[in-house]
């Protein structure tokens, strides 16, 4: 008999010590970072009203911490590999607001110009290395990834963001112990949010936390966070890029979250138990990390300057995009092959 | 000069590109200390050693994700699906992931990887390990797609797909690993995209790949001996890219033409070829086109049925002489 999953937000130690040593600057960029990925996904639903954003999209409003705690913690060189729902965790690797919101708005100063969409944000530059719209597909990708750096004697790390719905397909388990067997640098990152797309994820699976308590069949620590507290994401990711990089193979992460929006846009949420998602915005992202740096004497000043300036920059960027043209017809015959072209006979 | 079977072709092609270039990785299933379950792959682990060639589990999903994120990343991986019926655990990979990649990212990612697989039937191995499935392949933008008659083939497209920049899927054929043929000496390096006129003649083209080549040189010297049919016999070797100026040039010489394939009827690489030649060569031919597969059905395993379902050299040479003496 499978346990219901608790549906009450997962209490951690605010600022217990839990990431004291980090300092000021680091501290600030978790906000930032956090921010930024709430005004951009919050800027992107106002637009979908306005139906300038076309197509779908999935937010990742209320799951700030996840992308910010481990994009801050990475080092350059480090790769991401993002599900559909990758708005936050391509703009936590400083891909810019614009380029993001372009792409959702299928404007010619989007990351892909228009020929990937909100589902497939990429950005290699920057380390972001696809965002993958086959739930599970990206987790032997990741692998791969890690097994290039193995191979080579580089040092980074791949990371692999999913979320619950991705513990019950084939892929998941074929990745995981692939990537235990071979000790990859690779670190699988579950952000349970409690609901695959409709449906609890605690309704379809046979154990209370779908990735964690699959952790051992695996040989795998099982590690359960909060992944609504920045610090605790920060500190969990620099713990697991640390193993990686020396050798010491996978990890499995389960964050504890809620998407305060539906799965995507057609999606209202109805499904949702009476009070849940006002529990869950009591112990939201960015009014947890603000209380934070509060306590770590950063004043009220600095916090709204970074606010006003993180705004000033998604208004910008909304204003670009809103004038660009869309994405010239030309590019739809380019890149099928690497020759450049999509030629498929003589 | 060697005589070599298709079989140790494989092994040879495999090490050539390894000796080349040390990005070039090799991993599938019993593929190392096994040396594969066809033994194509025999002596690669001695010699480049457990870092390169490796055994994996039966995860197929795993081995196409991973030869993916090596290839988008730097390495030149071959993979290897031990059956092609395979692909279908797996085929997100072939199906949507390999091949969008690069056009999705608007360039930003590459995919060269090669997947090599045991394709088609003759080994009485029934429904799920007999099919030829070249074609769920060719229906796919931004997949190459090869398939070998030869073991000089083997070896030098091989090489051409391990060297290419786009993900190639490239078939063997279970029933012609035991085959034997003379390869040269030294580096071979084919180019992917070209047909090969193996006989030629005045009368009819047949366009065939991988076993259907051998069976229709055999129908083409019984149609010579018998009927006095002098054939062209095209082995089209690469699916995509599409070597359509050999074909049709072939089709403006003999004005009729004949496909062999071994997959199924509906939508096998016969129709498109087929469809091709009547858009562009409709007034060059001298009758209809004609596709000569297997049927519509499910490969039962006993040798009596899987030998009447199958293109045979009977069925090819009484199919041409019937058609041309209409």
């Amino acid at each position: 008999m499978a346990r219901k999953p608790s549906r009450a937000p997962v209490s951690s130690a605010r600022g217990d010590g839990v990431n004291d040593d980090i300092g000021e600057e680091l501290r600030l960029r978790l906000y930032q970072t956090q921010v930024t990925i709430r005004e951009a996904e919050q800027r992107a639903y106002d637009l979908f009203l306005q139906n300038l954003v076309k197509g779908t999209s999935h937010l990742s409003l209320g799951q700030e911490a996840v992308a910010a705690g481990f994009a801050v913690a990475m080092k350059p060189g480090d790769l991401s590999f993002c599900t559909y729902r990758g708005h936050a965790h391509t703009l936590a690797r400083g891909v810019s607001v614009e380029k993001v919101l372009g792409e959702l708005m299928q404007r010619s100063n989007g990351l892909m110009r228009g020929k990937g969409g909100s589902m497939h944000l990429t950005s290699a530059e920057h380390g972001v290395m696809g965002s993958y719209a086959i739930i599970g597909a990206h987790l032997p990708i990741a692998c791969g990834a890690a097994l290039r750096a193995q191979y080579k004697g580089q040092n980074d790390v791949s990371v692999c963001f999913f979320g619950d719905g991705t513990t019950n397909i084939g892929a998941f388990h074929e990745a995981l112990n692939f990537a235990a067997v071979w000790k990859l640098p690779v670190i699988f990152v579950c952000e349970n949010n409690l609901y695959m797309e409709y449906t609890p994820i605690g309704d379809v699976t046979a154990v209370e936390h779908p990735a964690a308590d699959r952790a051992a069949a695996y040989g795998l620590e099982r590690i359960v966070v909060d992944g609504n507290d920045a610090d605790v994401v920060y500190r969990t990711a620099a713990a697991a890029y640390d193993r990686a990089r020396a050798g010491k193979g996978p990890s499995l992460i389960e964050c504890m979250t809620y998407r305060h929006s539906g799965h995507s846009r057609a999606d209202p949420a109805k499904y949702r138990p009476e009070g849940e998602l006002e529990r869950w915005k009591q112990h939201d992202p960015i009014k947890i990390y603000r209380e934070r740096l509060k306590q770590f004497g950063v004043q009220e000043p600095a916090i709204a300057a970074i606010e006003s300036e993180v705004k000033r920059v998604v208004d910008a960027a909304t204003e670009k995009c809103k004038a660009a043209p869309p994405p010239p017809l030309d590019i739809l015959w380019t890149d099928v092959y690497a020759d450049g072209g999509w030629a498929w006979r003589n | 000069m060697a005589e070599l079977t298709y079989r140790d072709a494989v092994a040879r092609g495999i090490a050539q590109e390894m000796a080349r270039d040390p990005d070039v990785i090799f991993f599938g299933e019993d593929i190392a200390k096994a040396g594969g379950v066809f033994k194509t792959t025999v002596g690669l682990l001695e010699q480049f050693g457990p870092k390169r060639v490796r055994d994996t589990p039966i995860s197929e999903q795993a081995i196409l994700g991973a030869a993916m994120g090596a290839a988008m990343t730097g390495l030149k991986p071959i993979a290897e699906i031990m059956f092609s019926d395979f692909f279908a655990v797996c085929f997100d990979y072939i199906a949507n992931e390999f091949p969008k990649s690069r056009y999705m990212s608007d360039g930003q990612l590459k995919c060269p990887l090669v997947v090599r697989t045991a394709n088609g039937a003759g080994s009485r191995f029934g429904a799920q390990h007999s099919q030829s499935v070249e074609n769920w392949a060719m229906m796919i933008p931004g997949l190459k797609v090869v398939a070998p008659s030869s073991p000089r083939d083997v070896v030098g497209l091989l090489a051409a797909a391990v060297r290419d920049p786009d993900p190639v899927i490239f078939f063997e054929h279970k029933s012609l690993y035991a085959t034997k043929g003379e390869v040269p000496d030294g580096e071979i390096v084919d180019t992917l995209g070209t047909a090969r006129i193996v006989r030629s003649g005045k009368d009819a083209t047949i366009l065939a790949l991988a076993l259907m080549v051998p069976r229709a040189l055999d129908a083409a010297e019984r149609l010579q001996a018998q009927h006095g049919i002098d054939c062209e016999v095209v082995d089209v070797r690469s699916l995509v890219p599409l070597d359509t100026q050999t074909i049709l040039g072939s089709v403006a010489r003999t004005h009729r033409v004949f496909t062999v394939e071994e997959n199924p009827r509906l939508c096998g690489w016969g129709a498109e070829l087929v469809s091709i030649i009547a858009d562009e060569a409709f007034y060059d031919l001298d009758g209809p086109p004609v596709r000569i597969t297997t049927p519509h059905i499910p490969l039962p395993a006993a040798d009596v049925m899987e030998d009447i379902v199958l293109p045979t050299v009977d069925r090819i040479t009484e199919t041409v002489r019937r058609s041309l003496s209409a």
